[in-house]
């Protein structure tokens, strides 16, 4: 059995008075992908930003590449990373693919890819701009590597996010929502892209609304419903055969 | 400078930085500029002097230059303090959480990151305290530094060639104004490379 990339054990995670996370365990084995997928509201995003401690959990175990992020208290309830060094060398080889693409504006397409390399991986630079664009190729932008991220329509910039996170040459990618901000002519290019990557076996979390796409893609479903994992397992008997009411109910709502 | 390192501190700092920078600010801007100059020139200087002697060290004369730049400089990085904090939090929060993401540290964060992606916002506003800062030199004759104005008065003076003088002094500050309005277009334009233009062609 291949290696365990991502291993989350009873995370729990608190907003004030609100328990969005209620012990949630999750794991992700070298070349599967994983999709979350679960109703507004339900703490899939929430769960994805806790892997490389964007959110702080409350309390839980989170190993990546067998490595466990070391945390401490943070005096308001939450842990906090307690190795700096450790959880930035983490994150750098994770790739984050977010939402609303988060580009950095004032660097162009070819800047933003290569920003990480150079900056946090200490890549020489013309290094990092030869693989830079190649992966701007790969994703279909090649010739607008000189061009601001305000200039690209949003599936352009989902898909420079995209060559961001593989510039790091990630061994994880972390895929939150990437397409809920799309107008939805431009969200197929961008899972074309995804499910590209999926295919060559790299190892995906991928939060995501796009059902269809999570059953195409995805080697194991986890539904998460009101901070816990109410169902999980292989696509097609998730999709299939939902066994639990909520999961069912859900599956009949987003279509 | 101050105004980067007081905004950075009042946004990220512990509680007392926090505190401190708050009382820094909100004094600054509260007490007339003229106040403050004599204050810190006077009361400067003998502090100064008093700590000097402390350790053993004669007493130094602190030129009005040196006092005057000092003054300006506390009192416009207050002002700025504000302005920089205020573009700090107009950056969209996704393109510092994406560094975070991708584990940059903190210091390179700032420079990489926090500090090109806030000067779109920070120019319009730093630029108007550089112009008025330009003219709030006018306030540093009262400690008997040699500006402009005071020089402009004391040659008006001696040949009673009142219009003349003033007129000219008028005209090097519009100069000076005019001049640095091209330099700041010039930063402007660059800091929002990566905007699209508002309002039409530009």
């Amino acid at each position: 059995m291949p290696a365990e990339a991502i291993h989350v054990e009873d995370l729990h995670k608190k907003f004030g008075a609100l328990h969005v996370l209620k012990g949630v365990s999750l794991s992700a084995r070298d070349g599967e992908v994983v999709a979350i997928i679960g109703g507004s509201g339900s703490g899939k995003s929430t769960l994805l930003r806790c892997i490389n401690c964007l959110e702080n959990p409350t309390s839980g175990i989170i190993r990546v590449n067998g490595e466990q992020i070391r945390l401490k208290p943070d005096g308001h309830g939450d842990m906090v990373p307690a190795d700096r060094r450790q959880i930035e060398r983490i994150r750098s080889r994770l790739g984050m693919v977010f939402q609303s693409f988060n580009l950095w504006s004032h660097m162009t397409l070819i800047e933003n890819v290569i920003e990480v390399p150079v900056h946090v991986l200490g890549v020489a630079r013309a290094e990092a701009i030869a693989t830079g664009e190649a992966l701007l190729e790969r994703v279909g932008l090649a010739e607008k590597r000189d061009v601001y991220p305000a200039f690209l329509s949003g599936g352009q910039q989902q898909r420079g996010a995209i060559a961001r996170a593989l510039a790091v040459e990630p061994r994880v990618m972390l895929f939150d929502e990437p397409t809920s901000a799309l107008d939805p002519e431009l969200v197929g290019e961008v899972l074309k892209v995804i499910a590209d990557l999926a295919g060559e076996g790299r190892t995906m979390v991928l939060v995501t609304h796009e059902m269809k796409f999570a059953r195409e893609v995805a080697s194991h479903v986890v539904y998460l419903h009101q901070g816990l994992v109410e169902e999980e397992g292989r696509p097609e008997d998730l999709f299939g055969a939902p066994k639990s009411d909520r999961l069912q109910q859900f599956l009949r709502t987003v279509g | 400078m101050i105004g980067t390192a007081g905004a950075w501190g009042k946004l990220y700092g512990g509680p007392v930085v926090r505190d401190l920078l708050e009382v820094y600010t909100t004094v600054v801007r509260a007490v007339p500029e003229l106040v403050l100059i004599l204050l810190l020139y006077y009361a400067g200087t003998d502090l100064v002097n008093r700590t000097l002697e402390a350790f053993g060290y004669p007493p130094v004369d602190i030129s009005g230059l040196v006092a005057g730049i000092a003054v300006l400089g506390v009192v416009q990085g207050a002002y700025s303090t504000e302005v920089i904090r205020g573009a700090i939090r107009a950056i969209p929060q996704g393109q510092i959480e994406a560094a975070r993401a991708y584990g940059m540290a903190p210091g390179l964060l700032l420079r990489r990151i926090t500090l090109p992606a806030m000067l779109p916002y920070a120019i319009p506003g730093l630029a108007n305290l550089w112009l008025i800062a330009t003219k709030d030199t006018a306030l540093l004759a009262v400690v008997g530094f040699n500006e402009l104005t005071l020089a402009t008065r004391q040659a008006a003076g001696a040949t009673k060639a009142y219009f003349t003088f003033f007129v000219a002094a008028g005209a090097l500050y519009l100069l000076l104004t005019l001049f640095s309005n091209v330099i700041i277009a010039r930063v402007e334009r660059w800091a929002r490379r990566g905007m699209p233009h508002v309002g039409g062609a530009g």
